[in-house]
C-alpha cells in the first residue's frame, strides 16, 4: 500500500518538480515569473501535438521545451530589456497561455497517443518500498532526478551558475565584474521557462496521455509557492514537489476508496497545504534560513546607481 | 555600435496618452493573426464584436450587464494597487460574495425586499472581505506573499461553491444540474427596458464614486496613499501599516464580493457553476490599465465588457473558445508593458571601444 | 595583459582626462574636467560632496558615458562602453558602496571578479591563488565566510583583492576611509604605499583634508563639476587646499549659546537590540542627554548608530533595557508615541524612509500631524488648512519647490532634507535625533542643517547628532559620545580631546587603558 502511494507521489510530483526547478532558475537570476501556469499549458499542448504529429515522444518533449522557451522570451524581453513590471508581465503570460492553448488545442481534444512507459532499472527496482517509486519509472522522471543534481552543480560549481546567482543577488556587482546582466537574466528566464514546459509536457505525455483544456489546474501556481519552500535550492524543490505529490496522491486515494467526504472538499487539500507551506516557509525565511535573492523582482538599470 | 538606454527627464504627455491606445491597436493586429490561424477572418470578427456589443439596445444592455461585475472587481483590485498590494483573488472573492448573498436569499426567510437586499449586500460584503482578509492577515502579520495566497484561495473558493451546489444546496427541481433553487422576487434586482440590465449597474457607478471620495478626500485615503508611496516612511511617521494592509485587502475583497451579490441578485437569480467566467482576472488588467483613476476603472470595464460580449458571439458563430479572450487580454498587457518602456526611457546609439 | 602598458616606460602619463562633460536630467554633473596621472603616483581628487568626483570616476570606469571629452590611456584615446572594458585596460575601482554579494562567501565574491575563469573551474587552484595574495598583504580574511558576517573594513579589503587579482595598474579608491577608524586608515595607507612601490597608480578620492596631505603625490580639486586646479607635492598645504575647495565662501562659524543645563532629557539604560541576522546591534548601551545640548555620536558606520536611532524613534523594538524621555518610559513605544513624546528624527536615508516620494510637498509636510484637528473635518481632510501650513513652512525654511503638487522626489537633496526638517521641527520637539543629516548635501545645505541644529539648541532643544565626519562633530557638539560594537565607550570634550584619543575609542579601547 505504501509502495503504491509512494509511486503515485513521485508521478504526481514530477510535473511540479520540473516547474519548480524552472521557476527557481528564473528567480535566482532576480526575475519573478508568474507565467508558470500558462507556460505549463503551452508545454503540455506543444508536447502533445509534437508527439501526435511525429510519433516520437522525444520530439514532443523538445517541442515543449522550444515552445515555452519562446513564450518565456516574451516575459524575458519585457522584464529585462524593457524593464517592465515583472508581476504584470507574468500574469499576462499566464492569461495568454491559457487563451492560446484553448484556441489551438481545440483540434487536439479527444486524440490519443502512446505515452511514456515505465523502464525498470535492473536490481534497484526490486528494492522494497522505494523500488517501484524511484527505479521503475519513465525516462522523464529519471531525467528529473538527474536535473536536480545538474542544477545544483551548475549553481555551485560553475562560473555561469555563479553569474546567475550574482545577477539575482546584486546585479550592480555582477555588472561591474563584467557579467552581462541582461544576457544572464534573459537565458535564465527562457531556459527556466523551457523546463517548466517539460513539466507541462509530462502532464500530456505521461500523467494522462491526452490534451484537455486547462489541464494544469493550478499546478503552476503551486510551483511558484514551492520555490519559497525550497529556499531556491534544487534538492529542497524535490522534497517540496514530492510532498505536494503525496497530498495529491492521498486525496485521490480517499476518493477512490469512496469516503463520505465530498470530492470537492478533498480537492481543496493540495491548495490548503500549499498555503500552509508558504506561511511556514516565509516564517523560516525571516529567521535567517535561505534568503530570497536580494535583487528579486527589481529591474536593473545601470544609470539608476548614483 | 552599442545601444544605450537612458531615463527621460519628464515622460512626454503625448506618449503617455497615445502609447496605451497604440498598444491596444497592435494587440488587435496580432490577435488578428491568431484568429486567422483558427480559420476566422479578423475583420469579420472585429466587426461582429462591435455590432453585437454596441449595435443595438439589447447589445448595449448586454455589454452593461457584463460591465457591472467588472467595475466592482476592478475597483476592488485597484484599491489594493494603491497600496502596492496585489489582489489576484478577486475571482474567488466574487464567488464567496455570491455564496453569502445566496445564503441570505435562500435561507434567511426575510420577506421585505429592501431588508433582503441590504442583508444580501452585507453578507456578500463580509464574505468577500473575510476571504481576502485571510491573505491580508497573513501579509500584515508575517509578510506572506499575497499574490500566491489570494490566487490559491480562488481555487478553494470555486471548489467550495461547487461543493455547495452539487451537494447541500442543490436544487431538488434542477434535474441534477449544479445550481441552487431560484431566488424569489424579494431577492432580485429590478430590470430595465425589457433587457437583462439590472440595478447592479447603478450600484457599481455609485460604488466608484464612493471609492473616489474615500481615496482622495478622507484621512484614511491619505494614509493609504502614503503607505502605497513608501511603506517605510509611513511606518516611520507612525502609521499602523499592518492594520492598514489587512483593512485594505479586506475592503478590496469586500468590493469584489459585491460583484458576486450583483450577479446572483441581478442576473443569474441563483448560485450556479461557473458564475464568473474570469471576471476577477480581467479586473487585474482593468486596474492596471486604469492606473489610479476610479472613472478610468469604469471606462476600461466598459471596454472589456464590449470584448466579452463580442467573445460570446464569436463562440456562437465560429466556435471560438471563450478562453481566447484571455489570450487577447494577455496580448494587450504585453504591448502595454512594452509601450511603458518607451514612455519612461529613451534609446541612444553610441560608439564602441578601441580594442587592444 | 593589455599591450599598451608595455609602452609605458616611454610615456609618463598612464591616464589623461581631457575636457569631460556629463549631464543628467536637469543637472550638469561634470563640466570640462581635465587632469592626468603618472605611473607610481598617488593622485587625489579632492572636492566637496556633490562636486562630481564619483561621477567622474564612473565615467572613467565605463559605467557612465560622457557627453563630450576624451580619455587617454597611455596616449591612446579610449571609449569605454562598460566596466568590462575599463577592467580589460587595467583600471579598477573600489566604490564607496561595495560591489559585493553579501550572501556569497569571500571566495565567491573574488572569483566573480576574475578574468578568464573557465566554466568548470578548479576550486582548489583558485583558492590557493587568492590565499597567496591575502597572505602577501597580511590581511585577515577567511575565504569561506559569507560576506555579510564581515566588518565593513574587511569588506573593503575584498574589493582591493579583487582588483589586485585582475592585475590592475590603475586603482581608484572612492572615499575609502569613510568606514575606517583612524588606525585602520593608516593600515590602508601603508598598503597603498606598498602598491606605489610596485609602480601601480592610485586615484584617491576624498574630501578630508588631512588624509590628502598625508598620502598624496598630486591633488586635483573639483568644485561643482569643474576641475579648478592640479597641484603637485610640496606645492600645497591644508589652507591652500581649503581655499581652493571652498572658494570665497567663508566656512560658516555660528554662535552657540551655551544654554545647556544639567537636566537629563533622555536617559538610555542598558539597551540591547538584535537585528534580523541575530547579531547584536546594541549591546548594553547607555547614554544620557542633557537639555539644550548637542551630543555628537562618533563611531565607524555600522557599530549600532542606526539601531539607536530606530529604537529612539519607535521603529524598532528592544529585547532589553529602558529609555526614559522627559519622565515617560518610551521603551518599545511606537513611532507615533515617540513623536508625541517629543522626539523628532531626521533619518539617514532621505529618499527611502524620509518622504513619500510620489506625493506633494504639502502632503509630505503633514505626514506626522495629519490626524490633528487642524487638518481635518471629521473624516475628511481640510485641504485649505494643509495648503496654508505648507505655504508657511516653505517660506520659513526657504524650501525650493516646483509648481504646486509636484511629487517631492523631484526636489534636490538639500530641499528634500529641508522638507523633512520642517516637518520634524514643526511641533518644537524636545529631542532631535539626526542621523548623518548632511550626507550628500552641498556645502550650503549642510551649513543650513547645522544652523537649524544650533538654533534649536539655543532654544533648549537637545540633539543627538550621529555623523561620520569627525570634523563636523568636533565643530558642532558640546560633548561627543563614542560608540563601538553597540556599546558606549566613553564621552569626550571636543575642545580638549585629540583625534588619536577618539580614534582609539572608535576601535574599542576605553580611555585610561594602559598603552
Amino acid at each position: 500500500m505504501l509502495e503504491i502511494l509512494l509511486d503515485a507521489t513521485v508521478r504526481a510530483g514530477t510535473p511540479i518538480l520540473f516547474a519548480t526547478l524552472g521557476a527557481i532558475i528564473n528567480e535566482r537570476a532576480g526575475i519573478i515569473n508568474l507565467g508558470i501556469e500558462g507556460l505549463m499549458l503551452i508545454g503540455a499542448l506543444a508536447g502533445f501535438s509534437g508527439t501526435y504529429l511525429s510519433g516520437s515522444l522525444l520530439v514532443g518533449v523538445l517541442a515543449a521545451f522550444c515552445a515555452t522557451f519562446i513564450a518565456g522570451s516574451i516575459h524575458a524581453v519585457i522584464t529585462v530589456q524593457l524593464r517592465g513590471n515583472q508581476i504584470v508581465s507574468g500574469l499576462a503570460l499566464t492569461m495568454f497561455g491559457v487563451g492560446i492553448t484553448a484556441l489551438f488545442g481545440k483540434g487536439m481534444v479527444g486524440l490519443t497517443i502512446v505515452g511514456f512507459k515505465r523502464v525498470a532499472i535492473p536490481g534497484l527496482s526490486q528494492l522494497p518500498i522505494i523500488g517501484k517509486a524511484f527505479f521503475n519509472q519513465d525516462m522523464l522522471i529519471y531525467f528529473s532526478f538527474l536535473l536536480v543534481f545538474l542544477i545544483w552543480v551548475f549553481f555551485y560549481r560553475t562560473r555561469w551558475g555563479l553569474g546567475v546567482r550574482s545577477v539575482g543577488e546584486n546585479p550592480a556587482a555582477a555588472d561591474t565584474c563584467g557579467f552581462s546582466v541582461s544576457k544572464y537574466r534573459f537565458f535564465a528566464v527562457t531556459i527556466g521557462s523551457g523546463l517548466v514546459g517539460i513539466g507541462g509536457a509530462y502532464l500530456s505525455l505521461a500523467s494522462t496521455p491526452m490534451w484537455i483544456e486547462n489541464m494544469s489546474a493550478g499546478r503552476g501556481w503551486i510551483a511558484v509557492a514551492l520555490v519559497i519552500f525550497a529556499g531556491w535550492s534544487s534538492p529542497r524543490a524535490m522534497l517540496g514537489a514530492y510532498l505536494f505529490g503525496g497530498i495529491t496522491a492521498m486525496q485521490l486515494r480517499f476518493q477512490a476508496m469512496g469516503t463520505t467526504v465530498s470530492a470537492h472538499i478533498l480537492q481543496m487539500l493540495p491548495y490548503f497545504f500549499t498555503i500552509l507551506v508558504l506561511v511556514i516557509s516565509t516564517l523560516r525565511l525571516k529567521k535567517g534560513a535561505s534568503q530570497q535573492p536580494e535583487g528579486l523582482g527589481l529591474p536593473y538599470d545601470r544609470e539608476d546607481r548614483k | 555600435m552599442k545601444l544605450v538606454i537612458e531615463r527621460r527627464e519628464i515622460s512626454s504627455p503625448f506618449l503617455r496618452f497615445s502609447a496605451p491606445i497604440a498598444s491596444i491597436g497592435v494587440a488587435l493586429f496580432v490577435a488578428g493573426f491568431l484568429l486567422l490561424a483558427s480559420g476566422v477572418s479578423p475583420l469579420a470578427a472585429y466587426k461582429e464584436i462591435i455590432i453585437e456589443s454596441l449595435g443595438s439596445l439589447y447589445g448595449l444592455s448586454e455589454t452593461l450587464v457584463k460591465t457591472t461585475p467588472l467595475i466592482f472587481a476592478g475597483l476592488g483590485v485597484s484599491l489594493a494597487f494603491r497600496m502596492q498590494i496585489w489582489n489576484i483573488g478577486a475571482e474567488g472573492q466574487i464567488y464567496m460574495g455570491a455564496m453569502g448573498a445566496t445564503w441570505v436569499a435562500l435561507f434567511s426567510g426575510l420577506q421585505n425586499h429592501w431588508l433582503m437586499m441590504i442583508a444580501m449586500f452585507f453578507a456578500a460584503f463580509l464574505c468577500g472581505g473575510l476571504w481576502a482578509g485571510v491573505a491580508g492577515f497573513l501579509r500584515a502579520r508575517w509578510q506572506v506573499n499575497e499574490v500566491i495566497v489570494t490566487l490559491l484561495m480562488n481555487y478553494i473558493a470555486i471548489l467550495w461553491v461547487d461543493y455547495l451546489i452539487y451537494g447541500p444546496w442543490k436544487d431538488p427541481k434542477g434535474f441534477n444540474f449544479p445550481l441552487t433553487a431560484q431566488f424569489s422576487d424579494t431577492a432580485r434586482f429590478a430590470e430595465y427596458f425589457n433587457t437583462r440590465m439590472h440595478s447592479g449597474f447603478f450600484l457599481a457607478l455609485f460604488c466608484a464614486l464612493v471609492l473616489y471620495l474615500f481615496i482622495e478626500k478622507t484621512v484614511w485615503g491619505y494614509e493609504i496613499k502614503v503607505i502605497g508611496s513608501n511603506q517605510k516612511a509611513a511606518q516611520y511617521a507612525g502609521m499602523n501599516t499592518g492594520m492598514a494592509i489587512f483593512f485594505v485587502l479586506f475592503l478590496s475583497g469586500a468590493i469584489a464580493g459585491i460583484a458576486g451579490f450583483s450577479e446572483v441578485a441581478g442576473l443569474q437569480h441563483r448560485l450556479q457553476h461557473g458564475l464568473s467566467p474570469g471576471y476577477g482576472y480581467t479586473a487585474i488588467i482593468i486596474a492596471w490599465l486604469a492606473k489610479r483613476s476610479a472613472i478610468g476603472v469604469v471606462i476600461v470595464s466598459f471596454l472589456m465588457g464590449v470584448l466579452l460580449v463580442g467573445g460570446d458571439s464569436l463562440q456562437l458563430l465560429w466556435q471560438l473558445p471563450v478562453a481566447f479572450v484571455y489570450a487577447f487580454q494577455g496580448l494587450i498587457l504585453f504591448f502595454l508593458l512594452a509601450s511603458d518602456f518607451f514612455i519612461i526611457y529613451r534609446v541612444k546609439l553610441i560608439k564602441g571601444v578601441a580594442h587592444a | 595583459m593589455p599591450f599598451l602598458f608595455s609602452l609605458l616606460p616611454y610615456m609618463s602619463d598612464i591616464l589623461r582626462i581631457e575636457n569631460i562633460r556629463k549631464t543628467f536630467p536637469g543637472v550638469i554633473a561634470l563640466d570640462e574636467v581635465s587632469f592626468s596621472v603618472a605611473r607610481g603616483e598617488i593622485h587625489t581628487l579632492l572636492g566637496e560632496n556633490g562636486a562630481g568626483k564619483s561621477t567622474l570616476m564612473n565615467v572613467l570606469t565605463g559605467l557612465y558615458h560622457p557627453d563630450r571629452g576624451q580619455i587617454r590611456i597611455a596616449g591612446e584615446p579610449i571609449h569605454f562602453t562598460s566596466p568590462r572594458d575599463a577592467l580589460a585596460f587595467g583600471i579598477g575601482m573600489v566604490h564607496q558602496h561595495f560591489m559585493l554579494v553579501p550572501a556569497h562567501s569571500v571566495f565567491e565574491n573574488i572569483l566573480l571578479a576574475l578574468d578568464n575563469v573557465p566554466n568548470f573551474y578548479s576550486r582548489k587552484t583558485y583558492k590557493e591563488k587568492i590565499q597567496k595574495l591575502i597572505d602577501e598583504f597580511d590581511l585577515d580574511l577567511d575565504l569561506d565566510t559569507p560576506v555579510w558576517k564581515l566588518s565593513i573594513g574587511a569588506q573593503q579589503w575584498i574589493e582591493l583583492i579583487k582588483l589586485l587579482m585582475r592585475d590592475c595598474q590603475l586603482l581608484i579608491l572612492d572615499e575609502p576611509t569613510a568606514v575606517l577608524t583612524p588606525q585602520e586608515a593608516e593600515r590602508l595607507f601603508s598598503v597603498l604605499r606598498h602598491l606605489k612601490k610596485q609602480e601601480k597608480s592610485i586615484i584617491f578620492i576624498s574630501h578630508k583634508m588631512r588624509e590628502v596631505m598625508e598620502i598624496s603625490d598630486c591633488v586635483t580639486i573639483l568644485k561643482k563639476g569643474r576641475s579648478i586646479a592640479t597641484l603637485t607635492c610640496g606645492d600645497f598645504d591644508e589652507s591652500k587646499l581649503a581655499s581652493l575647495m571652498i572658494g570665497k565662501d567663508k566656512i560658516p562659524q555660528w554662535q552657540k549659546n551655551l544654554q545647556m543645563s544639567d537636566e537629563i532629557v533622555l536617559d538610555i539604560q542598558n539597551l540591547s537590540v538584535r537585528n534580523d541576522r541575530g547579531l547584536s546591534d546594541l549591546d548594553g548601551f547607555n547614554l544620557r542627554l542633557k537639555k539644550g545640548e548637542i551630543l555628537g555620536i562618533a563611531g565607524v558606520a555600522g557599530n549600532g548608530q542606526k539601531a539607536l536611532a530606530e529604537v529612539l524613534t519607535g521603529l524598532k523594538n528592544t529585547s532589553q533595557g529602558r529609555i526614559m524621555a522627559g519622565g515617560k518610559d518610551i521603551t518599545n513605544s511606537n513611532a507615533r508615541y515617540s513623536y508625541i513624546a517629543g522626539i523628532a528624527h531626521i533619518p539617514e536615508d532621505r529618499k527611502s524612509i524620509g518622504i513619500a516620494p510620489d506625493m506633494s510637498v504639502d502632503e509630505n509636510l503633514i505626514m506626522k500631524s495629519f490626524k490633528s484637528r487642524s487638518f481635518r473635518n471629521w473624516i475628511f481632510q481640510n485641504k485649505k488648512a494643509i495648503r496654508q501650513n505648507a505655504a508657511e513652512k516653505i517660506e520659513q525654511f526657504a524650501i525650493k519647490t516646483g509648481p504646486d503638487g509636484t511629487p517631492v522626489r523631484y526636489l534636490s537633496g538639500g530641499n528634500i532634507q529641508k522638507v523633512i526638517i520642517a516637518r520634524e521641527l514643526s511641533e518644537h520637539p524636545a529631542v532631535l535625533v539626526a542621523l548623518y543629516p548632511t550626507r550628500g548635501l552641498d556645502i550650503g545645505s549642510a551649513g543650513y542643517v547645522h544652523k537649524v541644529i544650533a538654533d534649536g539648541a539655543g532654544r533648549g532643544m537637545s540633539t543627538i547628532l550621529i555623523a561620520e565626519d569627525l570634523d563636523e562633530l568636533l565643530k558642532l557638539s558640546d560633548r561627543i559620545a563614542v560608540m563601538f560594537r553597540g556599546k558606549l565607550i566613553g564621552y569626550v570634550n571636543p575642545r580638549k580631546t585629540t583625534r588619536e584619543e577618539i580614534g582609539l575609542m572608535m576601535s574599542g579601547e576605553t580611555p585610561g587603558d594602559a598603552a
